[in-house]
């Protein structure tokens, strides 16, 4: 697994000579939506926690660099630490609130706080502007020799940060901390019975992966220059968990595969047909049929029967390599 | 087991031939010798506005075939891209039109906040950008980008004459308004009330219904019967719900209703039935306009599309008769943007609309006509009452007192007669 992780990170690396700049910038998009898609992941594949508010917390932040930006032209480090405060407070509040029910009507809340701040985004014009949005950010300038404009650079600084992002949720799902959390996922009772404290672990993880998310909110202002009530709305958080299904829940892995080709998808197929929502949704079902445990769990499926081929075809598929 | 190896084999097939698709379904490649020129249009082909985009895309056909689909001897190539009425699509769309495709030209995009996403990255290519965006205001004041043209309208452009007309005219002292809350409704019922309070007219209620609102009922319900007219904006399919419901409340009959530039545009009057006669409205186009290049105009669409042109249809038309003009008088030589640029800033001609030319914050000036929905050979349309000429964004103000003033919301022009 760190193998596959290594090679990802060199493929990154490499890839973007061989891209034009319009697939470069697309790349780039990719990556930051990668983190929100792996920071979805904490809490879905490794707590159990279906959030369908995942992106607001990108949003949130979003909205503070760009207000930091437009309003006070604070620096990249300054935006970034404010930003990061911000979300941690909201997402700690917002997970007192959450975290007070389970499943389905843990869902339908992380919901209502999203339609919560898209409707404050939405109608605080005097400090949001509403609808029109805040536009006119610039990409960071770090006083480093690299000019950020310059796509192939920007991309690279965001590999950066997609590879800190990457290297501490991998350190957190590794951790005991992350262990506990698998177990809390597959047997809250037990994990009670054994003295752990189920609600702060849970509490934990909201909040980190909201700190996560966050993080990507910002680069994604730096990536588009641009925010809106749009970024706040039910969509993008929607779009996020269909990522981490698609990859495949519980393997950060995953969650970078699902972000990379729904990014792609989107942005290709849509050139050639209006209708590309319709063949994104067949995909989906046959996912969510043929393939429950999404891409890298079909991947791993595949590779397994392949390697006990010569052996008993009866041999059960090992359901995680956890 | 056998059942379950062919349905992820079955699964995995079709995940590859999807996304091979993607890519073996690249762009294909130009056969002429004579480089086209290539020109974006961004517009909200999916989504809420959709029925909009058709409107301005057939409209953009029109245009290229009306110049034998040549400038200077290169075919002139318009790739039209689908914004699906969001920011963060909309400016993916156009880096893959300026990066991918080469374009030197960027028209679109209809809607404010996707104009917003999309302007600063066309301004730091140094991309012609003529907007079709009306909201907001400041695009063509305040906020001017170096390499953006409107050419269709600024927001509250079109509401000033209409607020003089309603007061010293139609002779309404009291006038509520109803609008959707959003920035377009904001500059189209603001410039209304602004004209229309410093003529002496009293605003005595502003209700504003969410974009989600899809009922219009319980807002109309509330609206102060003892006004003498209600003043309404909306657009596409609430228009279609506005003109039955207004009815329905015992507001017609009552007192007049008005509506804002989209509120009985052609591209809803097709479908509204007798509930819409007598709304009066100001816009800058009409199809039932009596003037050469705008009958000569509607004969041509009507053939082509067999509906009456919309607003929709004209600003688009205009637009891009404008960019093909200036295009000609650089010789097609769409690489030299900074020709192209000072070519359609300095260019007059009529538009099906009537006269057009750019003030010196790059938006139109242009004809506002103030027209009443009639009923002429069993078919609606909207009947011009009266035309205010060359009329400014900034109407009759001086530009540095304009230019100074808040932008219109929810709470400017102030209401001081409101409960």
């Amino acid at each position: 697994m760190i193998l596959g992780f290594v090679g990802l990170l060199v493929l990154l690396i490499i890839l973007p000579h061989f891209l034009s700049r319009y697939l470069c910038e697309l790349l780039t998009q990719a990556l930051i939506l990668s983190i929100v898609a792996m920071s979805l992941d904490i809490l879905l594949g490794y707590t159990g926690l279906p959030s369908l508010g995942h992106a607001v917390y990108s949003g949130i932040a979003a909205y503070t660099t760009a207000i930091l930006l437009t309003r006070y032209h604070a620096s990249f480090p300054e935006v970034m630490i404010a930003s990061l405060i911000v979300v941690t407070i909201v997402a700690a509040l917002f997970g007192l609130l959450a975290l007070r029910a389970t499943s389905h009507s843990f869902l339908l809340i992380t919901i209502a706080l999203t339609m919560l701040a898209w409707g404050l985004a939405y109608r605080w014009t005097s400090f949001t502007k509403g609808e029109n949005g805040i536009a006119g950010i610039t990409r960071p300038d770090l006083g480093l020799p690299w000019d950020f404009r310059v796509a192939i650079n920007f991309y690279y600084l965001i590999f950066i940060c997609f590879s800190i992002a990457l290297i501490l949720m991998w350190a957190v799902v590794k951790s005991p901390f992350g262990k506990s959390l698998l177990g809390i996922k597959e047997s809250p009772s037990r994990m009670q019975a054994l003295g752990y404290n189920i609600w702060l672990h849970k509490y934990m993880a909201f909040v980190i992966a909201g700190i996560f998310s966050g993080f990507a909110g910002v680069l994604w202002v730096y990536y588009q220059g641009f925010v809106s009530p749009v970024d706040l709305e039910g969509i993008p958080s929607l779009e996020v968990l269909l990522m981490v299904a698609l990859g495949g829940a519980g393997t950060l892995f995953g969650a970078i595969i699902g972000a990379v080709i729904l990014v792609f998808f989107k942005s290709l197929v849509s050139v050639h047909m209006e209708r590309w929502m319709m063949l994104m949704g067949i995909v989906f079902i046959l996912t969510v049929i043929y393939a429950p445990e999404g891409i890298s769990g079909l991947a791993r499926k595949v590779y397994n029967r392949l390697r006990h081929s010569g052996q008993s075809t009866e041999l059960p598929v090992s359901k995680s390599s956890m | 087991m056998f059942r379950e190896k062919r349905g992820n084999a079955w699964a995995v097939m079709l995940l590859i031939g999807v996304f091979s698709m993607v890519f073996l379904l690249g762009p294909g490649y130009a056969t002429a010798q004579v480089k086209p020129i290539k020109v974006g249009y961004l517009a909200p082909r999916t989504g809420p506005a959709a029925s909009n985009a058709k409107d301005m895309v057939d409209a953009m056909t029109m245009t290229v075939d009306e110049f034998g689909g040549k400038i200077a001897g290169r075919p002139i190539q318009v790739i039209v891209e689908d914004t699906e009425g969001k920011p963060a699509v909309g400016l993916v769309k156009a880096r893959k039109l300026v990066i991918e495709d080469g374009c030197k030209v960027i028209a679109g995009p209809l809607l404010g906040h996707v104009n917003n996403a999309v302007s600063p990255f066309l301004n730091e290519q140094k991309i012609p950008f003529l907007t079709n965006a009306a909201s907001p205001a400041d695009l063509t004041l305040q906020n001017l980008t170096p390499w953006m043209i409107r050419t269709v309208f600024s927001g509250p452009q079109l509401s000033h004459p209409f607020g003089e007309y309603a007061y010293k005219v139609m002779g309404l002292r009291r006038v509520a308004t109803i609008s959707l809350d959003y920035a377009f409704g904001y500059d189209v019922v603001g410039g209304f009330c602004k004209t229309f309070q410093d003529a002496g007219g009293k605003v005595i209620q502003k209700t504003w219904t969410p974009l989600t609102a899809l009922d219009l009922a319980p807002y109309l319900a509330q609206v102060d019967k003892s006004a003498d007219a209600l003043f309404s904006l909306y657009w596409g399919s609430f228009s279609l719900r506005f003109v039955k419901q207004v009815v329905e409340a015992g507001l017609k009959g009552k007192m007049a209703i008005l509506g804002g530039v989209t509120t009985v545009d052609e591209h809803c009057l097709r479908n509204m039935g007798d509930e819409a006669i007598g709304i009066v409205s100001s816009c800058n186009w009409s199809a039932a306009l009596d003037t050469p290049e705008a009958k000569a105009y509607v004969t041509a669409y009507r053939k082509r599309y067999n509906l009456d042109p919309s607003y929709y249809s004209e600003m688009s038309y205009s637009l891009f008769k404008w960019l093909f003009l200036a295009l000609q008088k650089v010789d097609g030589n769409v690489e030299d943007s900074e020709k192209l640029f000072k070519a359609i800033l300095s260019l007059k001609f009529n538009g099906a609309r009537g006269p057009l030319e750019l003030d010196n914050y790059r938006n139109a000036n242009q004809n506002v006509y103030i027209r009443r929905v009639d009923k002429v050979g069993g078919k609606l349309q909207n009947t011009v009452l009266h035309t205010y000429p060359n009329v400014k964004q900034n109407w009759i103000w001086p530009m540095e007192e304009y230019i100074k003033r808040p932008e219109y919301s929810r709470d400017y022009p102030p209401c001081p007669d409101c409960k």
